[in-house]
């Protein structure tokens, strides 16, 4: 009936009415309470961080500590770079797109046009090259720190301003990603002919900051490009990098706000400090870190050269456990093997679990080291020294727990922490019985991680002093192997045999990042390493 | 004034029985901070030596269940950030002090004596030289001097003390220098020369006791700055290592960064430092009062 | 006089050679090197050959001798060389810091100075009362209590109490008064009031030996009033031996206050050395104790002057 159908179509339009209302509620609910999505990028302020060393140059492709890379960086721009908000993916910066060919020899870069440098100059494919030719091919007196990753290039070529091509003598899996490390800055071919040392104490680059002023060891200042090539960025007016050194100080200044944040990583305590006094004002984010510490055997001495002996001191010590224990107070975490876990070529934790010291049960695997301690006719209350840096975070808690944990298994271990001059000069002279070693690197990838165990003959990272054959073959081949699938079968057969098999080294815990900032800070994520950050253009301060 | 003294002095033998005569007794009531001072000394003393018995805890077994707990009937000064007991720390922490402290300044003291009184002595250009050597390593700050021995020896207490010892020479070569200067133009050396005596007979057997006084005064001073230094050294990461208990390792690290969380890790270790350094410091003040030949009747 | 000023300055020279030989020989034995702790240290890609370039490049590969001769005609042209770590030159890395540590010791130096004159002369003048036991109670702390813990304790308090923190930059005093004055006056007050228990201590024992003499009976027994005999008598010449105390610490404060240096995040003296140092850096190394060294040689000659100026027995004796 008309008047039930009227009814009936009102009712349907009030209910309609109040879905919409609903809908536009729940819309407007998520997008003010998305992160970062409701609010649109707002121009303009200064990001004030902490940087905790000073840097030794400026030179990009000569250094290997963040401390260079956290205040230089933002001047820069690369030809490809990892992706912050997507890592581990490769973007170009300035390279607009690139091609591989085929047989994988052949890399084709295409630039990207209108990018200038800061002096005004524009960018061409001469200054890519002239760049990778510091990199890979340095001069007589130029230090390419890493130029031993590169080893495959064969030659660049520039065949147009706007194009670059590398010629590989083999194919080489990962090549892009190695090109991608956040330490080759592009430099200006002009200069670099000029004078290739200029970079060391000057700054040019095509970056989104220009350079204002470094006071040595107090702060660094940059300003915002405003011909930056990528419109609209950056966000930011600039940017002051405070170098802080003493913690506690640095805490000090993230309570305050008057710093908002630092790049590299807080312990768990640091964390809980800044969460409580500064309540909802303050974000946290956490990755693993692509950082671990390792205990090396110097082989050379008995009873190290006694492959039970150092299969005993692996199986002594409870990593989950410790873990557990060592995640409140340090900033480690993750256990695993030789490749970052949660990496693509991580161990899976049903292989993990297998090798010696990485299993569950800890009585038992004590008492499996106490056996091989015996076999080996090692005493009880025997000692050695284990060294150290003298470093608090994390090398000190580790090299603490490592003491207590050997203590279990009837063994007098002597903790002796070094200054790391003294550290490093004891390591590489093979004057220790064990040491704690480290390593942080900005991508995961088999050849980089690997690279240290290989022979003493072949690798001079290799403080152990073993030469085994079997582990150089399996490098080398998983080096050339363009499969994932075999590439990962090689790389766990390399790992099984160098931590279990043979017990080489041991792996203590991998690091876990924590980056507690500021709200105001937009625009910012956490990756695995602190060497890809800060990535700049893109960070915004809201309010 | 001298007529005080002798008022005082008069006082007290009016005292009569043992706590007038004993000379002992009459220090304490003399110098009541001199003798607190030697009273926490001689209980540090007693901790060092016993602090395996008197501790309640094993100072370095890592316990983490117990990680930061606040002062408590289990934990008296509450627990670290490995879940240690604090007190237990502080406890065999007076080993490490009292070892350092010592070892360093008797070290120390002794070598700047020997170079002293020889160069006193001898005089001429063995003492010219030797002063201006000693002039030049005296140009360095003392933390500086310690810092380039420990980067030369490398960390540990031995080197430490080696580190602390050095920086005590060269003041310990002063006053003792200055003293025996003095007492070399004295009558009775001169008496002694002239029957004969030879050089190290009249060094050990005339000069050294003049110059006791002081350098007993001046080890006292040694002792505190001993025990500064070495918490200055293990705070910069340069004394002796984690696991060891020493009080200024424990300031280091942890209990800085927590300091606001965990505030007993960071009070207590210091509280201790400057009790002992305070207890060297009145000793020593008592002390110099007690043998200054002016104040004497 | 002048005779006598002529030999001690003349003693400058010299003495600051041999420091720096001292320094320079020191250095080399030291076990590490700079070019591994920068190119090694985490940086799992470099070669053997690379390191010998770095090494070759600072003139590290030059026998020992070659280097010490390069380096000692630095020093004639008073150049102090390019700092192996950064490369910037020497004196730019110390001239910066030097203005902060120069500042902080003045300002420590005022704080101890007006602490310690007042409180040293109430101290001997009450002497045995319960003012000079309060004020050797107050300055016997102050030698004994550790100044980096009470830094330590002084932020705690400021963060907890005021939730403030002062500022982490340091701009000069010309710059910005307020900012600098907030930033320098918590460190000076933690190391003035240990620099001021031991100006008291020199103060009281000075003004009692003086007090002793029989000049000073002598004018008590002609009636004058105590006040004049203490300013006009006895301070007078009880201030040489605070002078001489007060002269050679704060010598000390240039380059020793590296803990201090380190718990306030002050960017100075002290924090450059313990820097240079964990990084074998020989260059800067070198320069920063020379500078050490030559501010504590002039301060002693300085106060050698002014000792034979105020005390004629010394110069002819």
């Amino acid at each position: 009936m008309p008047a039930d159908e009227s009814e009936r179509t009102y009712l349907r339009r009030r209910e309609v009415d109040a879905l919409l209302r609903v809908a536009l509620a729940v819309l407007l609910a998520v997008l003010l309470t998305a992160p970062g999505m409701a609010q649109q990028p707002r121009r303009g302020g200064t990001l004030t961080y902490i940087v905790t060393a000073l840097p030794p140059s400026f030179d990009g492709h000569r250094e290997t500590t963040f401390a260079m890379l956290h205040p230089v960086k933002p001047h820069y721009n690369y030809l490809v770079k990892f992706d912050t908000n997507n890592y581990p993916k490769v973007v170009g910066d300035l390279a607009e797109s690139w091609t591989a060919s085929n047989d994988g020899r052949t890399y084709t870069f295409k630039l990207r046009r209108g990018v200038r440098f800061h002096d005004g100059s524009t960018l061409t494919s001469r200054d890519i090259k002239a760049t990778f030719d510091k990199i890979i091919f340095p001069k007589e007196g130029v230090v390419s720190a890493r130029q031993v990753i590169y080893q495959s290039v064969q030659r660049i070529e520039t065949p147009d301003p706007q194009t670059v091509v590398f010629r590989l003598r083999y194919a080489a899996p990962s090549f892009v990603e190695k090109l991608a490390s956040p330490f080759n800055f592009v430099y200006k071919a002009d200069i670099l002919e000029r004078d290739p040392t200029f970079y060391e104490r000057n700054i040019l680059g095509t970056g989104p900051f220009k350079f204002v002023e470094y006071v040595r060891g107090s702060h660094w200042v940059g300003r915002r490009n405003d011909d930056y090539f990528k419109p609209g960025l950056p966000y930011l007016d600039g940017y002051r990098a405070l170098f802080i050194s003493s913690r506690s100080a640095m805490m000090a200044a993230l309570k305050s706000g008057q710093a908002l944040i630092e790049f590299r990583g807080v312990s768990p305590a640091e964390r809980d400090e800044l969460v409580s006094s500064l309540g909802d004002k303050v974000a946290v984010q956490s990755q693993p870190w692509n950082c671990n510490l390792i205990v090396a055997f110097n082989t050379k001495k008995k009873p190290f050269d006694d492959v039970r002996f150092r299969r005993a001191l692996t199986l002594a010590v409870d990593r989950w456990g410790g873990s557990a224990a060592l995640s409140k107070i340090a900033f480690l975490g993750p256990v695993g093997a030789v490749m970052r876990p949660g990496s693509e070529f991580a161990m899976p934790e049903a292989e993990l679990v297998k090798l010696a010291g990485y299993g569950r049960d800890i009585a038992a695997a004590r008492q499996e080291a106490r056996r091989l301690l015996r076999e080996a006719g090692v005493p009880e209350g025997f000692t050695f020294t284990l060294k150290n840096r003298s470093v608090p975070m994390p090398y000190e808690p580790a090299g603490v727990f490592l003491v207590d944990q050997w203590r279990q298994v009837g063994l007098n271990v002597q903790h002796v922490q070094q200054e790391t001059a003294k550290y490093l000069a004891d390591q590489r002279a093979g004057d220790y019985d064990a040491s704690v070693d480290f390593a942080c690197d900005f991508m995961d990838d088999p050849d980089v991680q690997l690279a240290k165990f290989v022979s003493a003959d072949v690798s001079p990272l290799n403080y152990g002093g073993y030469i085994d054959r079997q582990l150089d073959a399996l490098y080398f081949r998983q080096s050339r192997t363009a499969n994932k699938a075999e590439r990962l079968r090689l790389v766990h057969q390399f790992e099984r045999r160098l931590l279990d098999e043979r017990a080489y080294a041991m792996y203590i815990l991998w690091w876990q990042r924590i980056i507690p900032y500021w709200k105001t800070l937009q625009g910012y994520k956490t990756t695995t390493n602190h060497y890809v950050e800060p990535d700049m253009e893109a960070y915004w301060l809201s309010q | 004034m001298a007529s005080d003294a002798v008022l005082e002095t008069t006082r007290l033998s009016r005292r009569s029985g043992l706590a007038g005569r004993h000379p002992l007794a009459r220090f304490i009531r003399k110098y009541p901070m001199g003798a607190v001072g030697a009273f926490l000394i001689a209980a540090m003393l007693l901790v060092g030596i016993f602090a395996g018995v008197v501790a309640p805890y094993d100072p370095v077994a890592n316990d983490f269940a117990a990680m930061f707990q606040r002062p408590s009937r289990a934990h008296w000064f509450g627990t670290d950030a490995f879940g240690r007991d604090v007190l237990s720390r502080i406890l065999f922490g007076a080993r490490t002090a009292l070892l350092v402290g010592f070892g360093s300044s008797f070290l120390g003291a002794s070598v700047g004596a020997v170079i002293g009184v020889v160069s006193a002595y001898f005089g001429g250009r063995l003492d010219l030289w030797l002063q201006r050597l000693l002039d030049i390593v005296m140009a360095f700050p003392i933390i500086i001097l310690a810092m380039a021995v420990v980067a030369l020896l490398g960390t540990g207490t031995v080197n430490l003390i080696l580190a602390i010892a050095l920086s005590f020479v060269p003041r310990a070569e002063r006053v003792v220098r200055a003293s025996a200067l003095a007492v070399r133009e004295m009558v009775y050396v001169e008496a002694a020369r002239a029957i004969g005596a030879g050089p190290w007979r009249i060094i050990f057997r005339h000069m050294s006791p003049n110059v006791a006084a002081p350098y007993l005064v001046m080890l006292t001073a040694f002792l505190g700055q001993a025990i500064l230094l070495e918490a200055s050294l293990s705070f910069l990461g340069l004394g002796v290592a984690e696991p060891t208990p020493a009080w200024g390792l424990m300031l280091r690290g942890a209990a800085v960064d927590f300091v606001q969380r965990a505030p007993w890790m960071a009070i207590f270790p210091g509280l201790a430092i400057s009790v002992a350094v305070l207890a060297f410091n009145v000793l020593g003040d008592a002390l110099r009062d007690a043998l200054d030949p002016r104040l004497r009747a | 006089m002048s005779r006598y000023i002529l030999t001690r300055a003349s003693l400058i020279l010299p003495t600051m050679l041999a420091v720096a030989v001292l320094i320079f020989l020191l250095m080399r034995v030291v076990p590490g090197d700079i070019v591994e702790l920068r190119l090694v240290l985490g940086g799992s890609y470099v070669t053997p050959g690379v390191i010998a370039a770095e090494r070759s490049r600072l003139g590290l590969d030059k026998p020992l001798w070659n280097q010490f001769l390069d380096y000692l005609a630095g020093l004639a042209r008073l150049d102090l060389g390019l700092s192996m770590w950064s490369g910037a030159p020497v004196a730019h890395e110390i001239g910066l810091r030097l203005a902060l540590s120069l500042q902080l010791a003045i300002m420590a130096t005022l704080i101890a100075v007006a602490l310690a004159i007042p409180l040293g002369t109430l101290a001997a003048v009450y002497r045995g009362r319960w003012i000079d036991q309060a004020v050797q109670l107050f300055s016997v702390a102050g030698l004994s209590i550790p100044s980096f813990w009470l830094g330590i304790l002084l932020i705690l308090f400021l963060l907890t109490y005021f939730n403030y923190l002062p500022p982490l930059i340091f701009t000069p005093l010309l710059v910005d008064p307020k900012a600098n004055l907030a930033q320098l006056i918590w460190p000076a007050l933690a190391v003035g009031y240990r620099y001021s228990a031991v100006a008291t201590r020199m103060t009281r024992s000075a003004l009692l030996e003086v007090l002793r003499e029989d000049y000073v009976r002598t004018a008590w027994a002609k009636g004058l009033g105590r006040t004049v005999i203490i300013r006009r008598h006895a301070l007078r010449n009880a201030l040489l031996p605070v002078v001489t105390v007060i002269g050679l610490e704060f010598a000390f404060l240039i380059g020793g206050l590296v803990v201090t240096e380190q718990v306030f995040n002050l960017n100075g003296v002290g924090k450059l050395t313990v820097e240079a140092i964990a990084q074998r850096d020989y260059t800067l190394i070198q320069g920063l104790m020379l500078v050490v060294a030559a501010g504590y040689i002039l301060a002693n000659f300085v106060v050698d002057i002014l000792y034979a100026w105020l005390d004629p027995r010394i110069t002819y004796g």
